[in-house]
């Protein structure tokens, strides 16, 4: 397993996480963990997913989610999940 | 698992607080690229830099990329150049001609810097070592990205005073050199005691002869990040002010820790060290001085300024060492005038000057650097200045340095930019009693007595 860390930022709106599981789909991303919260009418929403099994290398996953986010007017990142995990676990 | 406060929290930090990577360094030994044939030398540097470091640029951008987090720098430090050219070089122009080399080889790669046009005299100076610091004015004017340095001293040798004599006046010849561009040449010169062999920061990285072939040396940053959690324990005792530095200096270490490992698995280059430096930038918000004042400065350079700095520097370093098992390199607050935007405002308000900047040295890596002082200072003051960082570095047993530039054709109150990272400075006066007759005495200081343990 490869895990990797989405984090979703933006106004809150119909259907982002439709349009985001819908790409995930796509290129055969598994999704682990989804949570989500609403601060002050903005989206806040983390996902774990599986990037081991992706159709593309990540490098342009996290490219064209990008892409996915600029559409519904959201920032979308994709981060390998040890930036996290380094950080905060000994 | 992780959760979304812990995710927030390190995006906020590089979103807002600029952690970032500040650089990726590959050390590459060029012992095996000696021989008595110029070309023949200039061709095996070239050839060795262009292979080892070829896909560096290109892998510093994909972890970049794959795990957000910016990676400021990528660069090289090779071995130094004065034991790399001593069979071959018979004059200072033939070193300028392995200076130009490595300026090609930092461009075909596409590194900002490339470190280790060097020479180690700490005790004394071979025919070479002489021959390459005489070429320093003239490879720092030929080039674009070669930095240079020299060690003149440490605490098992004392210090050279020849070396230190004969460095004041290539300082000078640099800047006289370089004076069309406000004497930027010294930006990238530095003088040391007590040069630590695995510096993956710039101007003073050099490959150190105790090192193998080669090996990836990464420096953190991160004021921004300690200034913000300090932010967050105003009025607080010591105690938590010293947890929360700890903590926070810990998590940006990880991040380097990360950055490194990555970098050595796709490179197939050995990990070497992470420097636990906070490097600032002159952007608001990446200041070391910023954090002192957080601290409970009204302003760098009031009294108090060294013990907070001291302070500061332990904390970050015992927070550090927790985080990664090598650490090396220089470790400790980076205290430059033109870098640091808190330090520029002090310097130029008069709130912080020279003498104050000295005292802060003893305290933390590295020294008296990026310092912009008149144009018209004599060298043999330079050396002055250089001897007494020496000593400090030389008693107390850590390294020191001295980056100053000596501005051709400006005085106090003018200021002189330098453009990118190096930023901008003020030009600070300097004591203009004369010491001439101490540098002038020939030979060395010897080293202290404490230096003698066996």
């Amino acid at each position: 397993m490869k895990k990797a860390i989405i984090t979703v930022v933006g106004k809150d709106t119909v259907g982002i996480i439709a349009k985001v599981c819908t790409y995930l789909a796509q290129e055969n991303i598994n999704i682990l963990d989804i949570s989500q919260t609403i601060v002050d009418g903005y989206f806040n929403m983390m996902m774990i997913v599986d990037v081991n099994s992706a159709a593309k290398p990540v490098g342009e996953i996290i490219t064209e989610l990008e892409t996915v986010g600029k559409n519904i007017g959201v920032v979308i990142r994709l981060q390998m999940e040890e930036i996290f995990t380094k950080m905060h676990r000994i | 698992m992780i959760n979304i406060f812990e995710v927030n929290e390190t995006n906020k930090m590089i979103e807002q607080e600029k952690l970032d990577v500040r650089t990726i360094t590959i050390g590459i030994s060029l012992l095996d690229c000696c021989d008595s044939d110029l070309n023949r030398v200039n061709e095996n540097i070239y050839n060795k830099i262009t292979t080892i470091a070829k896909d560096l640029v290109k892998t510093g951008q994909e972890i970049e990329h794959e795990y957000g987090i910016p990676i400021v720098n990528k660069r090289i430090s090779v071995t130094p150049i004065s034991l790399v050219g001593a069979s071959c070089c018979k004059t200072s122009d033939d070193f300028v001609t392995i200076a130009q080399t490595l300026d090609r080889c930092a461009k075909t790669v596409g590194v900002n810097f490339i470190g280790g046009y060097s020479a180690l005299c700490s005790k004394g100076m071979t025919t070479a070592e002489e021959l390459l610091i005489r070429s320093i004015p003239k490879a720092l004017a030929t080039t674009d990205r070669v930095c240079s340095s020299i060690n003149v001293g440490s605490t098992k040798t004392g210090l050279d005073m020849d070396a230190i004599r004969l460095m004041g006046e290539m300082v000078v010849a640099t800047a006289e050199a370089t004076k069309e561009n406000d004497s930027l040449g010294c930006a990238k010169l530095v003088v040391f005691c007590n040069a630590p062999d695995d510096n993956p920061f710039m101007a003073g990285a050099f490959h150190g002869v105790t090192e193998g072939d080669a090996i990836i040396n990464v420096g953190v940053s991160g004021p921004g990040v300690v200034k913000s959690a300090l932010e967050r324990c105003r009025g607080e005792n010591f105690e938590v002010l010293c947890e929360t530095i700890k903590k926070t200096a810990f998590k940006i270490t990880r991040v380097g820790q990360l950055v490194a490992q990555e970098a050595s698995k796709r490179l197939g280059i050995p990990f070497g060290i992470i420097d636990l430096s906070l490097a600032p930038t002159p952007a608001v918000g990446d200041s070391v001085a910023e954090i002192l004042e957080e601290i409970g400065l009204e302003s760098v350079g009031a009294p108090g300024t060294t013990a907070a700095l001291a302070m500061l520097n332990d904390q970050v370093k015992k927070g550090g060492v927790m985080a990664s098992s090598y650490v090396g390199g220089l470790s400790g607050a980076f205290i430059p005038v033109s870098e640091d935007h808190g330090m520029i405002d002090a310097v130029a308000g008069g709130r912080l000057n020279i003498e104050k900047l000295e005292a802060m040295t003893c305290v933390c890596s590295v020294g008296l650097d990026m310092i912009a002082i008149p144009g018209d200072t004599p060298a043999t003051t330079i050396a002055g200045i250089i001897a007494d960082e020496a000593a400090i570095g030389m008693v107390n047993q850590k390294t020191t340095a001295v980056r100053v530039i000596p501005v051709i054709g400006k005085g106090v109150g003018d200021t002189v930019e330098f453009g990118g990272l190096l930023g901008y400075a003020p030009v600070m006066p300097v004591n203009t009693n004369s010491c001439e007759a101490f540098v002038s005495r020939k030979g060395r200081i010897p080293a202290p007595i404490h230096s003698f343990k066996n």
